[in-house]
């Protein structure tokens, strides 16, 4: 376990390398964060009546994904990893005595969790004194915040057992670029990252909720300010797992196919 | 049984090209012409514990492929491959722990931090016992003289100050094997020159097996006693250095540079004679024309400035000898 910790620490520091950047980061979190709330004010404003959620509730939600927006988005690669692959050094990764797929995991984490920590920090205490009902509001008990907690770091797993899939699809392709953003907009899209869930039509949710994004970032959140009943909450945690465990034995077996399949080019 | 043995190994890879010719623009979309390579052919080799091996050919000509299968990044198609009692492809975890790998085009060190975080990530990585480790940094930090880099992230390091790093990073564990596929390329004489250095200790005092692959004939006069060409995926030539030269030092050279210009320059020798601009190269054979003789009527019969025998340098004999073997 060890060596997997000196990821995150080696990761951190190269991360702290780049302080400004985290920095630009938080400042354009606020701004969409800021954006979102205005845009749903007017849409509160307009039609009060038969909304999912209250305008408290929603509050929390888009400051969570701000917050929290490098635990949650596909969006975010590793840019790293991919170079790797398309360099060529992976050469050297395969010379290490790990477990390929179990080290590119503890690295995206790593990388994730890193950047996800010089970000959440400010924006949660700025965030939790707006005033109400812009603010980020406590979870309904500590029973929901534990919880929380929990579907989150499932969550993330879920995340990074399905972008190791695309990773591993890049094996196949010399530049990866092109099919990542697509992936990204669509798992983003359906995790409920452009419009919580919630809001969508009934068949749609009923649908994407099945789906392995909503398991990233709609299942967590929704717990958080409390959405979910504790009834129902089996199901999705159950949901969760079931993913996690899915993808994590679709990607493992691509990836021991890729590598007893890799051709490293040149030199 | 030798530490390392390959047996009638052979890898083939397949290399997708575009149609060739005129009207193929659309055609090309979906289809592509299928092209085998055949990076080695039934390579058989055996190689003993501690001992120096210069892997050398010209460019593409399997030696990359062999490391990386060596080293458990390639499957091969065919043919078998033992080190230290593994197969490297099937047992990698284990096997790599106890190899070292170098690949001179690539880097291990990470970009953004500085050298010595990269050399604690390794020490993890390999489970490298703490006081081992420190004792082992110091004297990599003394032979390879390191030091003042240790703290400086690796993107503001030059080649030759990473390239030493690099090697560091690949004996930390101290592996009982050590493959390195082009370490020189691109340093400057200094680092080099300190890069022999420590092969040559590692070898002579912790006996580690090494296999060099350079296009670097001087690191391979340097270090190698035993040298293996391949060209073409197959293995041409096993043996001692000098023996390599001797057989491929066929012609000999004297160089005449001469007072006045001669307009046509004739000895009564079997002789092949080159104009420079410098002046002559006479070309013969050692074994039918007596050198002595050949340079005493040169100095007779022509207003001879300065006369020398001119010594084969290893990158011609390596040359005439890829030309040789057609490769």
């Amino acid at each position: 376990m060890k060596k997997y910790l000196t990821f995150f620490e080696i990761k951190f520091k190269a991360g702290f390398q780049y302080r400004i950047a985290a920095l630009a980061g938080v400042a354009t979190q606020f701004f969409w964060g800021f954006m979102y709330l205005l845009l749903y004010k007017a849409f509160y404003e307009a039609n009060s009546g038969s909304l999912p959620m209250d305008f408290e509730q929603l509050s929390s939600y888009i400051w969570l994904m701000q917050g929290l927006i490098m635990l949650v988005f596909v969006w975010f690669w590793d840019f790293d990893l991919f170079n790797l692959i398309e360099s060529g050094n992976i050469a050297y990764e395969l010379t290490r005595p790990l477990d390929l797929y179990t080290m590119w995991f503890f690295k995206i984490l790593s990388a994730r969790l890193s950047k996800a920590i010089m970000r959440f920090v400010p924006i949660v205490i700025v965030a939790s004194f707006l005033p109400e009902p812009y603010n980020l509001g406590l979870p309904p008990d500590m029973l929901h915040f534990v919880l929380f907690v929990f579907s989150l770091a499932l969550g993330v797993c879920v995340l990074i057992t399905f972008s190791l899939i695309i990773y591993a699809s890049s094996f196949y392709t010399i530049s990866a670029y092109g099919m990542r953003m697509y992936v990204a907009i669509i798992a983003d899209f359906l995790a409920g990252g452009v419009l919580p869930l919630a809001f969508w039509p009934d068949t749609f949710r009923h649908v994407a909720e099945l789906l392995p994004f909503s398991s990233i970032m709609n299942v967590p959140f929704m717990i958080y300010i409390g959405e979910i009943e504790l009834m129902r909450l089996p199901y999705y945690i159950g949901l969760q797992l079931f993913w996690f465990i899915t993808l994590l034995i679709i990607g493992r077996y691509m990836f021991s196919r890729c590598i007893s399949k890799v051709t490293v080019q040149g030199g | 049984m030798p530490q390392i043995s390959l047996n009638n190994l052979s890898k083939t890879f397949i290399i997708r090209e575009k149609l060739k010719g005129k009207h193929t623009g659309i055609k090309s979309l979906i289809k592509r012409n299928k092209r085998e390579v055949h990076a080695i052919k039934n390579l058989t080799f055996g190689i003993n514990a501690g001992e120096l091996v210069g892997y050398i050919g010209p460019n593409g000509a399997g030696k990359s492929t062999t490391v990386k299968i060596m080293s458990g990044i390639l499957t091969p198609d065919s043919g078998s491959c033992t080190i230290m009692g593994r197969v490297p492809w099937k047992d990698r975890i284990s096997h790599v722990a106890q190899i070292g790998v170098v690949f001179g085009q690539r880097s291990q060190l990470w970009w953004d931090v500085a050298v010595d975080d990269s050399f604690d990530l390794l020490k993890d990585i390999y489970r490298i016992d703490e006081s081992k480790y420190k004792k082992r940094l110091k004297q990599l930090t003394e032979t390879l003289d390191i030091g003042p880099y240790l703290k400086t992230p690796v993107r503001q390091l030059s080649l030759g100050q990473r390239m030493r790093c690099e090697i560091a990073a690949s004996v930390l564990h101290e592996p009982s094997i050590l493959f390195l596929d082009e370490p020189t390329i691109g340093l400057d004489a200094v680092s080099k020159l300190a890069l022999r250095q420590f092969l040559l200790e590692e070898n002579k005092q912790r006996g580690v097996t090494m296999i060099l692959t350079t296009h670097d004939m001087h690191d391979i006069e340097a270090l190698c006693s035993r040298v293996m060409v391949i060209g073409k995926g197959e293995l041409l030539y096993d043996g001692k250095l000098k023996e390599l030269k001797r057989r491929y030092t066929g012609t000999r050279c004297i160089h005449v540079s001469l007072d006045t210009e001669i307009s046509n320059v004739r000895l009564p020798f079997e002789i092949e004679i080159e104009k420079t601009h410098e002046g002559y190269n006479f070309f013969f054979d050692p074994e039918k024309v007596n050198t002595q003789k050949l340079m005493s009527a040169a100095a007779e019969m022509l207003p001879v400035n300065d006369i020398y025998v001119k010594e084969k340098n290893i990158d011609e004999i390596i040359a005439d000898m890829y030309r040789e073997m057609s490769i």
